[in-house]
This record gives C-alpha cells, structure tokens and sequence, in this order.
C-alpha cells in the first residue's frame, strides 16, 4: 500500500513531459470553474423555497403562515422567499448556515417537530435561535433588501420615522429587535424584551 | 302521541299563519328592505375599491368622556393573541418610554372588583374588542347622534 502510494506520487510530482506548461495551467482553471460551478450550483439547489417547502414541517407551519404576510403579497409584488430571510447572501456565512441546517436533516430523521404539537412546543426555541442570529449579524438579511441608506424616513409613517431616525439611526437596535413575527406567528413572548405578559396562563 | 296532542301542535302552528304570510309579503317587496347591496340578489356587483386606513397619529375627538378613543393608526398584521401582544409593545406601562405612545388607561389594570392589578387585566387583553381603526369612508347609514355639548348649548 505505502510502496503504490509513493509510486503514484513520485508519477504526480514528475514534471509532465507531454503536456505544455500553458495546457496544465488552462486545464486546471477550466476544471476548477467546473468544480466551482457544480458546487456552487448544488448550494444554489438548496436555495430555494421549492426545496424549503419540500418538507412538511417547514409547508405546513411556517409557509402557510407567510402567506398571510406582506413579504408574500404586497402592493409592489416584489416578494420574499425563504432563503432571503434565513440564508445569508454573504458567502462564508452562507457555508456557516449550510452546516447548521444538518441539524435539520437530523430533526426530520427524528421527528423533533413532525406534528404541529410538536412544532408549537418548539416554536419559542427555534424562533429564539433565529433571533440571535439576526441579532448578531446586524439583521444582515433584512438588510440585503431594506437598506437604510436609501430610507426617505419623509414617506414613512411618523411611527416608523419617530424609530427609525432614533434607535435604528444610532445603531442601538437592529431591525429585529422591532420586527419580530413579521414573517410568522409568534410562540409565546412573555418574557421576551420588547413584548409585555402575554394571555397565556403558566 | 295521543289524537288530542296531534290537534294541539296543528292548531298552534296555525295561530303562527299570519306571521308567515306577513313575512313573504314583506320579502316580495325588495324596496321596503333594509339592504346595504342596492341590487338584486342574482346580480354580482362590481365590489368598491377597500377604503386605505387613516394612519395620521393625531388623536380624534371622542364623542363621550368614556368613549374608547379610536386607533389613529394602521395596525396591520399586528398580533393580539394568546401568545403576544402586539399593542402592548408600544402602550404598555414600561415600554412607554421608547416608543412615546400613550399609555393604557388605568382602568386597565383594573379587575371586575375594581382590584388594580399588576398587569393589564384579562377582561382588557384584546384591544380591538373596543378600540377600532378609522378609514375615511362614507357612512353606511346615517347617524344623527349629538354631542352632549351640542344638547346644552341648544336654545330653548
Ligand atoms: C429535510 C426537511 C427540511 C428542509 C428541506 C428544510 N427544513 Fe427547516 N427545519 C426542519 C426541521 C425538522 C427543523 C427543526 C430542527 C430542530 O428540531 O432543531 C427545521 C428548523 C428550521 C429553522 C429553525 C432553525 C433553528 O436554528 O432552530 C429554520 C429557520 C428553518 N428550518 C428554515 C428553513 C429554510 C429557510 C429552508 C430552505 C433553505 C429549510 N428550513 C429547509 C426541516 C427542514
Ligand atoms: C427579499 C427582500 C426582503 C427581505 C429579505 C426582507 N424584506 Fe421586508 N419587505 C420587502 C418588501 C418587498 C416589502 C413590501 C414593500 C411594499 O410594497 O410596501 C417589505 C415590507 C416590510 C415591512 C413593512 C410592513 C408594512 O406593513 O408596511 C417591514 C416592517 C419589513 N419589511 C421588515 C423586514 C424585516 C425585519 C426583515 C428581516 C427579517 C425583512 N423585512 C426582510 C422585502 C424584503
Ligand atoms: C426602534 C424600533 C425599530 C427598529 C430598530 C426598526 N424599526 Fe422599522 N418600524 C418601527 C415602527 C414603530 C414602525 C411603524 C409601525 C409598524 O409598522 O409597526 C416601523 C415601520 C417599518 C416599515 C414600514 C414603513 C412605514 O412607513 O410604515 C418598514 C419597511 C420597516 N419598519 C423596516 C425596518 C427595517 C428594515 C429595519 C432595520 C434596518 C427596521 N425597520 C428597524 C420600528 C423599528
Ligand atoms: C421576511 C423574512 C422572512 C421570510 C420571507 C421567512 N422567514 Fe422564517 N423567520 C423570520 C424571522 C424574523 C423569524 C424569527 C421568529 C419571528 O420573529 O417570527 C423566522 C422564524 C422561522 C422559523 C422558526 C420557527 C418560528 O416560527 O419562529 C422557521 C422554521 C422559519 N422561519 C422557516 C421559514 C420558511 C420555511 C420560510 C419560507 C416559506 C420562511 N421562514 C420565510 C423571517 C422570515
């Protein structure tokens, strides 16, 4: 085994003899657009709503309740689809999410939220999850599509200018912080900054 | 069932003739209904165009000191259920600060006894039950209501 290793090797460590210096250079980069293509075209695959939706637990809850939204119908008709939201555009950090959802296929191998039981108990848990991460990205999501450059806080409603010209502005709060549940139903935010004691009786 | 009890219901539903009869006269005459369609029933309508929110901010006169102030605002998408409160996010009694809302009125907090309450009192948890938003829409039907300060001002 060592001895065919070493013999492989020592062929791959040869100067080619056949091949132009110019031809490796040229192969390799058109192999490596292949591979970048084909990687990049699987991570694509992956980054749609079609593939989100795939699984029931993801069509039957969150889907269904998006429907209702304004980022799924809206005067403009310009829409948000799933991996908007939850994968992000930046590169590295899309690899980083792309981990993370292995998680996922774990949770429907076993079902963590394969009833609506299931996936009401864990709401609370999974939305925190994507609170966090929204938190310390700066809401970077949001952002791909609401930039705050471009606001004319004139047209907005003097709510949304009063927030927006003060804590938005200065940094102190980040889209989230504000915006939760405008995508999905809420779990149960007694206790949650920001919200007051819910109707719920513990 | 006896023979006596048969002649029993016969004769009550005979006394409830006159209503029926009255009723199908009345529904034959299509321009004595009270009808907010203003076409006939077979025709399918061109639906009006939906009235936008009024989302001004500036309060609106009551009509009455008790009257729930309306909400000056839109509230679309905003949850009040079990689980949250959307309203309260602004109008709750330690939230008032950041967002300079008003906050809830006192007598929310305030159970069927007349206890205060630490929080918001169940019986005022759903908001909408009483406060409403506003578009700017022509009136249904009229409304000759008149202000108190209206009636004590009128001449003799
Ligand atoms: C294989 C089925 C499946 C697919 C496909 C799927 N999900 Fe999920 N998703 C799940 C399950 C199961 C969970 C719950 C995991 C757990 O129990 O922690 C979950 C959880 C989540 C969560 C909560 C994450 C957290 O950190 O707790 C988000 C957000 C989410 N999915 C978004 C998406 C998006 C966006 C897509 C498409 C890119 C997607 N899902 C595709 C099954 C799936
Ligand atoms: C794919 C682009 C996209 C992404 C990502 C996105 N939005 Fe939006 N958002 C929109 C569009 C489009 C509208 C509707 C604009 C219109 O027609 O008024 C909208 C509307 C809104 C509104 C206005 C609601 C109303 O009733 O007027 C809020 C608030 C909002 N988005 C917050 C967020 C937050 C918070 C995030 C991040 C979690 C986010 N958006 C992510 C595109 C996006
Ligand atoms: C300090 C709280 C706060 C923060 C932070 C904040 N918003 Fe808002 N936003 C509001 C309020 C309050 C409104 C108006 C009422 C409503 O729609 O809920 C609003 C309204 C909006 C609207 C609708 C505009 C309109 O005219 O009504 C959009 C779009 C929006 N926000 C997007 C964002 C985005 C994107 C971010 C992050 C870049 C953000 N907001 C951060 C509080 C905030
Ligand atoms: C406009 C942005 C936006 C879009 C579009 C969106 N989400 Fe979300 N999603 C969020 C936010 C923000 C949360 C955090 C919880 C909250 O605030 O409701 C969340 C939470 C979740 C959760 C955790 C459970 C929960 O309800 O809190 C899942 C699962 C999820 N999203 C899946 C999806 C799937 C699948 C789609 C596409 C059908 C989708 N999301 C579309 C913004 C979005």
């Amino acid at each position: 085994m060592i001895k065919w290793v070493k013999k492989t090797w020592k062929i791959a460590a040869r100067p080619s003899v056949h091949y132009s210096l110019g031809f490796l250079t040229l192969g390799g980069f058109i192999a490596g657009v292949i591979f970048w293509g084909g990687f990049n075209t699987a991570l694509e695959a992956t980054n749609s709503e079609a593939f989100c939706t795939g699984c029931h637990e993801m069509e039957d809850n969150v889907f269904q309740e998006l429907k209702t939204t304004i980022h799924y119908t809206n005067r403009s008709g310009v829409r948000a689809t799933c991996p908007d939201c939850h994968v992000p555009h930046e590169w590295t950090n899309k690899i980083a999410r792309k981990m993370q959802a292995s998680k996922e296929v774990w949770g429907t191998i076993f079902g963590t939220i394969n009833t609506r039981e299931k996936f009401l108990e864990k709401r609370l848990e999974l939305a925190q999850h994507e609170w966090s991460r929204l938190k310390a990205n700066n809401s970077l999501e949001c952002r791909n599509c609401h930039d705050l450059d471009y606001m004319d806080f004139t047209v907005q409603s003097a709510r949304a200018e009063q927030a927006h010209s003060t804590f938005l502005a200065s940094g102190e709060k980040t889209c989230i912080d504000c915006h939760k549940g405008i995508a999905h139903h809420l779990p149960d935010m007694e206790g949650v900054e920001g919200w007051s004691a819910s109707a719920q009786q513990n | 069932m006896n023979i006596s009890a048969v002649r029993k219901i016969l004769l009550r539903s005979l006394l409830l003739l006159p209503v029926v009869a009255v009723t199908a006269l009345w529904a034959a005459n299509p321009d004595e209904l009270a009808t907010l369609r203003k076409s006939d029933i077979a025709v399918d309508t061109e639906p009006q165009r939906m009235p936008e929110v009024e989302n001004k901010d500036v309060k609106r006169t009551r009509n009455y000191p008790m009257q729930p102030p309306t909400i000056p605002h839109k509230i679309d998408n905003y949850t009040v259920n079990l689980n949250a409160n959307k309203c309260l996010s602004c109008h709750d009694r330690t939230l008032t600060e950041q967002s300079q809302a008003p906050m809830v009125s006192v007598t929310h907090f305030m159970n069927r006894d007349g206890n205060f309450l630490a929080q918001v009192s169940p019986r005022r948890y759903f908001c909408n039950q009483c406060h409403v938003t506003q578009v700017d829409a022509k009136p249904l039907v009229d409304n000759d209501f008149q202000d108190v300060d209206s009636l004590l001002t009128k001449p003799e």
